[in-house]
Parts: C-alpha cells; sequence; structure tokens
C-alpha cells in the first residue's frame, strides 16, 4: 500500500499539493506515482517565472522503465524549483513527499478546493 | 484475462510488481529494477522465461524443415546440445520473430520462441508444414504432462549457485561451453542468456519450478524482472523482437546479418527478399551525451538523413543513457548526431551497439 498523507491535496493524475503560509503551494509526485516508475534516473523541471494552465505539462520524471509528465495541478507561475532532485532523481524514491519538484504562486486561491483529499486520491490509487 | 506462469505465485509471495507482457502476467521488478541489474552484473539474479515457450520439432524430416524455415543454418549445428541463434522470416524478408535453436538430435531440435509471438509462430510453421508437406511433428511444450517451466540464472555466481542447489549437474555442466544446452534427468541446462553474464538458462518440468525457485532464493540469487532484463540485453546489445525489429524490419538493418545464411546454396523462406533489397540501414548504439533518457522511437538526426531509437534506456552500469538506433547508411561510429527528446536537439555519440558484459562497462 503506498503512502497518502491527509494534510496533503492530490489530482488524479498522480501529483500532490501543499499550500505554503505564504499562500503558495508545493508540488511533487505521489508515493503511489513513484513506486509505479520505478528507480528514478532524470527529472527535468519548469523555468522558474513560467506560467502555467491548470493541467499544463510542467515537468518531466524518468525512470529507467519510462518517462511520465508531471502536470500543474492548478493554474499559477513558478516561483521556485528543486534543484536538489535533478542531482539525485533517486530521492524521489526514497521519499516522494520530501523530494518536491515546483512551487506555485495560484493565479486563484480558491482552485485549491477543487482538488483531491486523501481518502479520494487513495481510491483513485488503490483502482489502478 | 493475461496468462500465468507457474511461478505467478511466488511472484506475488515476493510483492513483485506485476505487468501484463505479451499477454503474461509477469513481474517487472521486485523492488528496485537497478539493484537487479547490478546483481546480475556483479553476483547472481534469476528470472522467470516460462512465458516463452519452447518447442519441439521432431521427425524424419526435422533438419529439412529448419534448413527452409529460419534464416540461420542449422547445418552448423554438428554437435549435439549445440544452440543456434536465428531470424524466422516472412517472404518479403520482415522478421516473424527470433528464436533459439538447440540441435539434440538429427530427428529431434529444441526450438524457443519468443511469448507474444508464439501463437503466430505456431501458425506460419503449421501453414509452411502444410505447403511442404514434411514429416515433422511441432509441439509446444507448454500444457500438460510434457509442460516446462524455464528460470534463467545469470551473473558471474550463476553455474555456482546452481551447482549449490543441483549437485548432481555439476559435473555435465562445468565444461559446457557457450552456447550449448543438455539434458540431465528432469533439467535441460543451456549456458544461454540474454544478459551478457555467464550463467545457465534451465528448462525443467513445470510441477518442479516452484520448488526449484524457491531452492535458488535459499542459495542467494535474487528474483530479477523484466525490466531489469530489459536494461541487461540492452547494454549486451541484444535485440529484443517488437522493438529493434518485426514483420516490417529486415534482419540486415536490424544488426542481424551475422545469423542470416547467405553464403550456402541452401534456400530459406525470405532470402531472394534479402537478396532482392540488401541492406538500407544499419543498426548502431547511441551514448547520450546530454543529460536526459534516450527511449524507442525517438527520431535521430544525421549528417546522412533520420535515424530512429529503437530501443533506450538508463544505463545502470555506465551511468548514462544508451540506445539502439537504426541509422541512415553511411554513419560512422564516433559520429555526433542529435536525437530529438521532446522537440530538443540533444547530443549523441554513435558506438558500437555493445555498451557492457561481464561485469564491465565496454562502450
Amino acid at each position: 500500500m503506498s503512502n497518502v498523507p491527509a494534510d496533503l491535496k492530490y489530482t488524479k493524475s498522480h501529483e500532490w499539493v501543499r499550500l505554503e503560509g505564504d499562500g503558495s503551494v508545493t508540488v511533487g509526485i505521489t508515493d503511489h506515482a513513484q513506486e509505479a516508475l520505478g528507480d528514478l534516473v532524470f527529472i527535468e523541471l519548469p523555468e522558474v517565472g513560467k506560467t502555467l494552465a491548470a493541467g499544463q505539462e510542467a515537468a518531466v520524471v524518468e525512470s529507467v522503465k519510462a518517462a511520465a509528465d508531471v502536470y500543474a495541478p492548478i493554474a499559477g507561475s513558478v516561483t521556485a524549483v528543486n534543484e536538489a532532485v535533478v542531482d539525485a532523481p533517486e530521492t524521489l524514491n526514497q521519499d516522494a513527499y520530501a523530494a518536491w519538484l515546483f512551487k506555485l504562486q495560484p493565479a486563484n486561491a480558491g482552485d485549491l478546493g477543487a482538488l483531491l483529499d486523501a481518502a479520494a486520491y487513495g481510491a483513485v490509487a488503490d483502482s489502478e | 484475462m493475461t496468462k500465468q506462469t507457474v511461478l505467478n505465485k511466488a511472484h506475488r509471495a515476493l510483492n513483485a510488481r506485476m505487468v501484463d507482457f505479451g499477454g503474461w502476467d509477469m513481474p517487472v521488478n521486485y523492488g528496485s529494477q537497478i539493484e537487479e541489474h547490478h546483481a546480475v552484473r556483479n553476483d547472481c539474479g534469476m528470472f522467470d522465461v516460462s512465458h516463452m515457450c519452447a518447442v519441439d520439432v521432431t521427425g524424419a524430416d526435422a533438419k529439412t524443415f529448419l534448413l527452409r524455415l529460419i534464416a540461420n543454418n542449422v547445418d552448423k549445428l554438428k554437435v549435439p546440445g549445440k544452440a543456434l541463434y536465428s531470424a524466422m522470416l516472412n517472404e518479403a524478408g520482415g522478421v516473424v520473430d527470433d528464436l533459439i535453436v538447440y540441435y539434440l538430435t538429427d530427428t529431434h531440435y529444441r526450438v524457443v520462441i519468443n511469448a507474444g509471438t508464439a501463437d503466430k509462430d505456431l501458425a506460419w510453421m503449421d501453414q509452411l508444414l502444410g505447403q511442404w508437406q514434411l514429416d515433422v511433428s511441432v509441439i509446444p511444450l507448454r500444457e500438460g504432462p510434457k509442460a516446462v517451466a524455464m528460470i534463467a540464472v545469470q551473473g558471474p555466481q550463476a553455474k555456482a549457485k546452481v551447482w549449490q542447489v543441483l549437485p548432481e549437474v555439476k559435473a555435465a555442466t562445468e565444461n559446457l561451453a557457450p552456447f550449448f544446452g543438455t539434458q540431465i534427468g528432469q533439467f535441460f541446462i543451456a549456458t544461454t542468456g540474454y544478459t551478457g553474464e555467464d550463467g545457465f538458462e534451465i528448462a525443467l518440468p513445470a510441477a518442479k519450478a516452484e520448488d526449484f525457485w524457491n531452492a535458488l532464493i535459499a542459495a542467494g540469487v535474487r528474483p530479477c524482472g523484466l525490466g531489469a532484463r530489459d536494461t541487461l540485453r540492452l547494454e549486451a546489445g541484444m535485440n529484443l523482437y517488437g522493438q529493434d525489429m518485426d514483420e516490417t524490419v529486415s534482419p540486415l538493418d536490424a544488426g542481424l546479418a551475422w545469423t542470416v545464411d547467405l553464403k550456402s546454396e541452401r534456400d530459406f523462406v525470405g532470402k531472394a527478399a534479402l537478396l532482392a533489397n540488401g541492406q538500407k540501414a544499419q543498426f548502431l548504439g547511441l551514448k547520450l551525451l546530454d543529460k536526459g533518457v534516450l527511449r524507442a522511437h525517438q527520431k535521430v538526426v544525421t549528417s546522412q538523413g533520420e535515424g530512429e531509437i529503437t530501443s533506450g534506456t538508463f544505463s545502470p552500469t555506465l551511468e548514462q543513457s544508451i540506445a539502439l538506433a537504426r541509422l541512415p547508411l553511411g554513419v560512422a561510429l564516433g559520429d555526433t548526431v542529435q536525437v530529438d527528446i521532446r522537440g530538443k536537439l540533444l547530443n549523441a555519440q554513435v558506438v558500437k551497439p555493445v555498451f557492457a558484459r561481464h561485469g564491465k562497462a565496454l562502450a
């Protein structure tokens, strides 16, 4: 069973989203996603300042097996990226919730409400 | 409904991540594909390859049949047990499948064909047998009392581990040359493999497979999934059917010219087409110089025109991305070419299509 922390929000496409105190959101891929991909070997992150629409391709994570797109969970602009995971993609396999990918300043704070909670995402992950 | 090998329960008991592979429910890894890969290069690992189909070809015309059926020449097989790798072609010279044939006697050959192509292959053989009116039986060893399971034990410690579990086979297999097989009691033990490492491929009665698998685990052999099998074979420069070649691809364009016997007078299915068409492309290796991962179907831009990656991955042994690619004639070893990865042109170097064998990086 994969780990689905109760304090995060999720998407059907396996991103996790954490609302920070400053109103920005931190985005990564879920434990279920890293497990499905297997050993990660390459990560490509968006450029800081880039404006993304909800559902737009934002990053790429590649395992030995396959490449997977990571999508912007909500509309916003990229305020920071985690360069540390680019140098050590395996840290994402070790702890998917510590190895974040990028931070967004949401276009509309209210958009977060449409994301899945842990129970709903757990059901999505289990159905695969 | 996906098919299951007799080891399916054993894989699930080991918490394997299972995938549909050519219609079979197979383990892709048991945790970490990279660790499994390194286990085979540096120590010992094993693969359930029971999804592949062993076929006995028997009868007075068995040799005549295989001489006409496949592109390599079974007349090269003079010593019982000797194995031969070959492509089986269609009339247009495309690859129906790649296979290994073991010579047992002039009236008995053992052929191992791929899982996803087995039904198609058997139908093709039946069709040709009907046309040629030969005295041959083609019997897949899949069901009933003759059903076999196959386990590949590979790596520098593979043979020692197999002898630890089966001491009775040591004497007969200790001096077995590469690419030979021998029947010892209920075990057919062959010095073949798909990893570039030493080891055995072992066929045994399906009913005995789980006990043997568990005994190998107890001896310290690491179970490895199809993920590691793919990165190991790619590093070793071995073709994968359906990816590096298929019915639309000539073996001459897929790096398999060494397996095609065009020198002898012998006629075989697809020979006329190969002679008429000649070689149109070359099959070479690529090492990515920039950051990223090469994947199948990416476009390769060269000074001689465009090519295509047929298999690509991140190489755990080289710790960089490698690929097998079909490139225009005229591209030379050492050339720098560009690979289109999500719209960006990244630099790659053309190398011989062998990256690692016997625990060591070559390219």
